[in-house]
């Protein structure tokens, strides 16, 4: 039998897995955004399960919504990484530091 | 039972393979794809948990939208992968002592029957259960507002990468609307007043007349 610790479980292990991928790839800016969208994935799961167990329906709602600002989220995302590659012919975090961060 | 829990196990090993695949991969065009896969394995996890709706849209916007996105950015910068892999042995650990640790936080949460859920959900779900009437319902009542926000939110978003990406090149022939509109009659219209002069052809009616005929014919011939 499925339980809710099941999915839980599993939406832990990729909230882990994407958290030790933004601070294994932490110069490539484009594995970085994957890792983000992993974590949304990962979370979404979450709320499905719980929406699920719990039987009310309004988790559901709120993956949809989190699902179309990720949407966006990634289109800009996007946009700003082919700006910034135009300009600085480079997607290395580490060379990215004219804010001197 | 048994199959779903075996379908399960099956989606969420290949959902978290692909997710290692996707951390660990060399090429991002591989991690792309990893990731597609981690989301139409999701999708079918979703399926399990009887949210039909979700998984079909996982797949329809996420694979087919965002993730093609993903694909064509990473296909057309042309990026050389070598220098962006160089940490990865020296943040290998690091990284994996940070998600161990929390993952075992996480774990010692889920181990027992907290939440306060029953167990059995499964068996609850009435036959004729439709969950994308369900979602309408409420996604067009009580969540009426911030389904319009959604949407400004899109459009926010769809602006912003038209705007960030949009960049005036030299030497190409193009229209300024702005311009076009604000044109007026000065601009284009330009009337000369000067005197009615007569033709020197005129002064001798009879004779162009003639000619006038016989060019007609000759055409008509």
């Amino acid at each position: 039998m499925i339980t809710l610790p099941h999915y839980l479980a599993l939406g832990a292990i990729l909230f882990c897995l994407s958290i030790a991928g933004i601070f294994i790839n932490r110069k490539n800016v484009i594995i970085l955004l994957m890792c983000i969208e992993l974590m949304l994935l990962s979370v979404n799961i979450n709320f499905v399960a719980f929406s699920k167990f719990l039987g009310i329906v309004d988790g559901q709602v709120f993956v949809f919504f989190i699902l179309t600002v990720a949407a966006a989220e990634a289109a800009i995302g996007l946009a700003i990484l082919v700006v910034l590659f135009r300009s600085r012919r480079t997607i290395n975090v580490e060379e990215l530091d004219t804010l001197r961060g | 039972m048994t199959i779903s829990l075996l379908l399960f196990y099956l989606f969420a090993g290949v959902t978290i393979s692909a997710a290692v695949g996707v951390v660990i991969s060399r090429n991002p065009v591989h991690a792309v794809l990893f990731l597609v896969l981690a989301f139409v394995s999701t999708s079918g996890l979703w399926v399990l948990l009887h949210a039909e709706f979700l998984a079909m849209v996982l797949i329809v916007v996420y694979v087919g939208a965002v993730m093609v996105l993903f694909l064509f950015v990473v296909m057309m910068l042309d990026m050389k992968t070598d220098p962006l892999r160089e940490g990865f042995a020296r943040y290998l650990p690091l990284g994996l002592l940070v998600a161990g640790i929390m993952l075992f936080q996480m774990l010692t949460l889920l181990s027992a029957k907290y939440f306060g859920v029953s167990f059995d959900p499964m068996a609850k779900t009435p036959e004729n259960y439709s969950n994308t009437e369900e979602i309408g319902l409420l996604l067009f009542t009580k969540y009426a507002v911030p389904f319009e926000i959604a949407s400004v939110v899109l459009l926010v978003g769809a602006v912003a990468a038209v705007v960030l990406t949009l960049r005036s090149r030299e030497g190409v022939k193009k229209q300024d609307p702005s311009a076009q509109v604000l044109v007026n009659k000065a601009q284009r219209l330009k009337l000369v007043s000067m005197e009615a002069s007569v033709p020197q052809s005129v002064s001798a009616p009879g004779a162009a007349s003639e000619a006038a005929m016989d060019s007609n014919q000759g055409a008509l011939k």
